[in-house]
Formats: structure tokens, C-alpha cells, sequence
């Protein structure tokens, strides 16, 4: 059981709000040491541990590298805000009278729950659509009814812009049959026996895909209240 | 055939730009360390293949290091005014969105066409990471027509490409690392111990008792991990299959696809998925960025809770029935 000392780094380390990145290497040498503990186990064997914990380690940050490709993004992204992309945004949203915050940050959740529902989980993205387009508009929707926000109004804007984005794909990712996770659990049934088609469990995905629109909606529209009573005040 | 490491070569030589141009940014108040940061990781994608593991390792150890001890700053390199943005905006319209979405639409279209396409009998892709692949295309052209249109200066991407990269800051390879902390735990059989936890000291004697355990202990390890891809096969091994499937009948289909979809509740609640909850709260500026629960995460926990109570009884009603 020593080997769950390693979450416990992770956990002290986030409460006491150390750098996660230097917390979450600590963690994995705490890991890869407390996996060899064992009864007579030398200072030397330890080491040794830690050594293969850092390549181990390193190995993985190298194989994953595909993960940080994102950042290519960056360059485009900096390059069309410097000719006022943001300010596009805002523009566009101010000719719509109808625009509200909520409602076009329910819109967007529609699309992205629909495209990812067909295999389409790039379209989207928070580098990509959520801080150059997707925040700017929900920022300006609330703006033209209230002037300028309160800091507190705008961050909170912020968040739910990027909140959709990420429940709208993790409830509308796994009714496509082809995607990583249906994978998964199919290869991981396979490997125990039972021999399942991808759609068997994909439809199973959508009644709480269903849901979560209901829900997250429901939360969206009462975000435009909390907007109108603010500008009530 | 264009393979992952054109992209990696690519990605090497943005981050190095950003390294240059930091170190001989005067005002950058933390110069040195920032350019440090971006520079070994231009050094991991361009040579991480022949570093060897230890030597990737030790990489890794230099940049928990120089964000450890706070020497990244935010860079301001000089760009145009809120009033200049206005009158770009004015002037060119929506067109400023075409080569935003070109990014999504060209990535779509590589992965549905351009990965099956063939020239002279070799695959115009490369069998590993289509979609990275397609990605590192879609920047590429997108790139290129917006240079091609705006005409600014040489090294404008590179410049505005840092100012956001500053902003995001450590948190930009935070996926990155835990990617690789879940693959030293899977190496030390920290997946094995929980599950064993779960299936040892929880009293699982009735069926709804065994969906629960299983629809929470998704959640719940999936908060720990940050990953519901990690939670999956410890938690239905010691819980979901034995208990929930074999023992009391449960349609595994159901039992597992709404399992998953359990753990997706905990990556929603957890600054463990990075990717998700950090890093966007780097890239809109919210004050509460580094907090363990930022703004982004508690917006999303009330949905989150509701969604892990609906999937607990959603499988509940339907895995003993179809």
C-alpha cells in the first residue's frame, strides 16, 4: 500500500498550492521508491528506484510529447487578435439584438454536444474557439445590457464559456461509436470475455447526453438572470 | 509521407522563436528563466529522441525547477492598441474569423480525408497521430493565408504567439506531465491497490449498493488520476465486472458506457485534468487560475454532481433491465 504515498504527495502539495508541476514530479518519485519498499531493501536499491522513476518518467513526458502540439495555435491566434479579432467578436454579437449570454453560450453547447456526437471533437477547443470567439461574445452579450461589468460578473462569464466547452464534449464525444473511450471499453470487455459492437454502447451514452443539456441549459438560462438582476441593482 | 515528427520539428522551432525572442527582450522581467523554459522545450521536441529516457527525465526536472522557483514572467512585446484593433475590425469584418476556423475545418477534413489518401502507394500520413498531424497541416495553411493577407511584420506570430504562451505560462505542459505521472502510477500498480481498496473493505451486498460503489468510485478515482481513461479498467475490474455485471446481472454494455461517463463527471470537479480546468483558466486570465478549485471548475461542479447522481441512477434503472 505504500505505492498510494504518491497521491498523497499530490494531494498536500495542491492544498498547499505549490507549483503542481514540481508537486506532480515529486509525486511520481515518491511513487516509483515507495513501489520497491520492502522488507531488507537497501539505500542504494532506493536510489536506484528513483534513477529508473526519473526515466520512467521522462520516457513518457517524451512519448506524450503530441499533447503540447496545441500550443501551435498561439502564433495564429495572437496574430488575428493583433488585427482585432476579439473586438470582431463583440462587434458581431452587438448587431444581434437577441444575443444574450446565456443563449449564446447555449448555442455554442449545442453545436459542440452535436459535432462531437458525430466524431467531430476538434471542433472546438479553448485555444482555439473558446478565448478568441466564444468568451468575447458572451462578454459583449452581457456588456450591451449592462455597460461595463463588475470584475467578479466578468470572470464568472469567463468560466462558463469555458465550462461548455468541456461539457458539451464529454456528453457528446461518447455517442460516437468510434471514439477513444468506446475503444476502451470495448477492448477492455474483449480482454474479459464479452464481445460487444461499438454502437451497443455508444446509444447508452445518450440518454445522460440528453441530461447534461437539459441540466447545463437550465444553468445557462439562469446565468442570464443573474445578468439581468445585476443590472437591476 | 508527413509524419508526427514534422510536426514535432515544427513545434520545435516555435517554442525555440519564443525562446530568442524572449532573451532579447529587455523589458521581459523575467527574461532569463522564461527563455530557459520555452528553449528546453524546443530542445524536447526537436532532439527528445535521442535524449534517452533518463536524459528526458532530467529535462523534465530543469523546468519543474524554473517554474518551481517562479522564474517565468509574462512578456509585453509590442502590438497595436485597443483603438487600432477597432478600426482592423471595422475595416475587415468577419473575414478575421475565416482563418480561425480554418483550423477546426481543415484538422475535420485531414482526419475524414486526408489520412486515407495515398500518393504513388505511399500514405500521404503517417500511422501515428492523424490527428496531431492534421493539426500541425491546418495551423500551417491557416498561417499562411492570414500572412499572406494581413502582410504584418516578419516576426509577428512568433510575437503574439509568445504574449499568449507567457500567459499560459507552466500550466501550458501541466497536461503533458500528468500524462506521464498516470504512466509511472500505472508502472508502480497504483490503479491495482485502489481497486483492491474498493472491492476489500466495501460491504457491495446488494445491487444498488455495487452501482453506486461503481458510479462513485469512477468519479472519485477519476478525480485522483485527473483521467477517466486511467479510472476505467481499475474500477470495472474490481467493481463494475465482478459485482455489478457478473454477480448481479447488469447489462454489461450499460454498465460500462454509463461507468465512463461517471468518471467524466469527476474530470469536470478535478485540477488534476489540466487540460480541461487549468489551462483554460490560464488562457481567459481568471484571477483564481493557480487555486485548486478555479472559477472553471466550480461552475462546472454543480453540473457535475447532478450528472454523477443521474448516471448512478440511470444505471440502476436500465443495466438490470435490457
Amino acid at each position: 500500500m505504500w505505492v498510494l504515498l504518491g497521491i498523497g504527495v499530490l494531494v498536500a502539495g495542491f492544498v498547499a498550492r505549490l507549483n503542481p508541476l514540481a508537486v506532480i514530479l515529486v509525486a511520481a518519485v515518491v511513487t516509483g521508491v515507495a513501489a520497491v519498499i520492502a522488507p531488507g531493501v537497501s539505500p542504494a536499491d532506493l536510489w536506484r528506484a528513483a534513477l529508473d522513476t526519473v526515466a520512467a518518467f521522462g520516457k513518457a513526458f517524451n512519448d506524450y510529447r503530441y499533447i503540447s502540439v496545441i500550443w501551435l495555435v498561439l502564433p495564429l491566434i495572437g496574430l488575428l487578435e493583433r488585427y482585432g479579432l476579439q473586438e470582431q467578436a463583440r462587434a458581431l454579437v452587438g448587431k444581434v439584438r437577441s444575443a444574450t449570454t446565456g443563449r449564446i453560450l447555449l448555442a455554442y453547447f449545442i453545436l459542440r454536444q452535436i459535432s462531437a456526437a458525430f466524431g467531430l471533437t476538434k471542433l472546438g477547443g479553448h485555444p482555439q474557439m473558446v478565448r478568441p470567439l466564444i468568451a468575447p461574445m458572451a462578454e459583449a452579450a452581457a456588456e450591451t445590457r449592462l455597460g461595463v461589468l463588475p470584475d467578479a460578473l466578468r470572470w464568472n462569464i469567463r468560466a462558463h464559456a469555458a465550462a461548455v466547452d468541456n461539457i458539451a464534449l464529454f456528453f457528446g464525444e461518447d455517442i460516437f461509436f468510434a471514439i477513444a473511450s468506446i475503444l476502451l471499453i470495448k477492448g477492455f470487455l474483449e480482454a474479459n470475455g464479452i464481445v460487444l459492437e461499438p454502437w451497443q454502447l455508444a446509444v447508452w451514452a445518450i440518454p445522460t447526453a440528453v441530461m447534461a443539456l437539459l441540466i447545463h441549459g437550465a444553468r445557462l438560462i439562469q446565468l442570464d438572470r443573474t445578468i439581468g438582476r445585476e443590472g437591476g441593482q | 509521407m508527413i509524419t508526427l515528427d514534422w510536426v514535432y520539428i515544427f513545434a520545435g522551432l516555435t517554442f525555440a522563436g519564443f525562446s530568442a525572442l524572449t532573451v532579447l527582450d529587455r523589458d521581459h522581467p523575467r527574461r532569463f528563466g522564461t527563455a530557459a523554459f520555452w528553449g528546453l522545450l524546443a530542445v524536447s521536441f526537436l532532439f527528445g529522441s535521442y535524449l534517452g529516457d533518463l536524459g528526458n527525465g532530467l529535462l523534465v526536472i530543469a523546468l519543474a525547477v524554473l517554474a518551481g522557483f517562479r522564474l517565468l514572467g509574462q512578456s509585453h512585446p509590442a502590438t497595436t492598441t485597443p483603438a487600432e484593433r477597432a478600426a482592423s475590425a471595422a475595416h475587415r469584418g468577419n473575414w478575421l474569423f475565416l482563418p480561425a476556423l480554418m483550423i477546426p475545418l481543415i484538422a475535420v477534413l485531414g482526419v475524414l480525408v486526408l489520412e486515407k489518401v495515398s500518393v504513388f502507394g505511399t500514405p500521404l500520413f503517417g500511422a501515428e497521430q492523424p490527428t496531431i498531424i492534421a493539426l500541425g497541416l491546418a495551423v500551417t495553411v491557416a498561417l499562411i493565408m492570414a500572412m499572406a493577407w494581413l502582410r504584418p511584420p516578419l516576426l509577428a506570430p512568433l510575437q503574439e504567439g509568445r504574449r499568449l504562451m507567457d500567459s499560459v505560462g507552466w500550466a501550458g505542459i501541466l497536461p503533458q506531465a500528468l500524462a506521464a505521472l498516470g504512466a509511472v502510477f500505472v508502472i508502480a500498480g497504483v490503479g491495482d491497490r485502489i481497486g483492491e481498496l474498493f472491492a476489500t473493505y466495501l460491504p457491495l451486498d446488494h445491487r444498488f449498493l455495487a452501482v453506486l460503489a461503481y458510479c462513485l468510485g469512477m468519479a472519485l478515482f477519476t478525480f485522483i488520476m485527473g483521467n477517466a481513461f486511467a479510472a476505467f479498467p481499475v474500477m470495472t475490474a474490481a467493481v463494475g465486472l465482478p459485482l455489478v455485471v457478473m454477480q448481479f446481472g447488469g447489462n454489461p454494455a450499460i454498465v460500462c458506457a454509463i461507468g465512463m461517463l461517471s468518471g467524466f463527471c469527476g474530470t469536470l470537479a478535478t485540477p488534476m485534468a489540466a487540460n480541461f480546468n487549468v489551462v483554460p483558466a490560464a488562457l481567459l486570465d481568471l484571477p483564481d487560475r493557480d487555486a485548486p478549485f478555479n472559477g472553471v471548475i466550480r461552475v462546472q461542479l454543480p453540473t457535475a454532481a447532478a450528472l454523477l447522481a443521474i448516471n448512478t441512477a440511470l444505471m440502476y434503472l436500465l443495466a438490470f433491465r435490457f
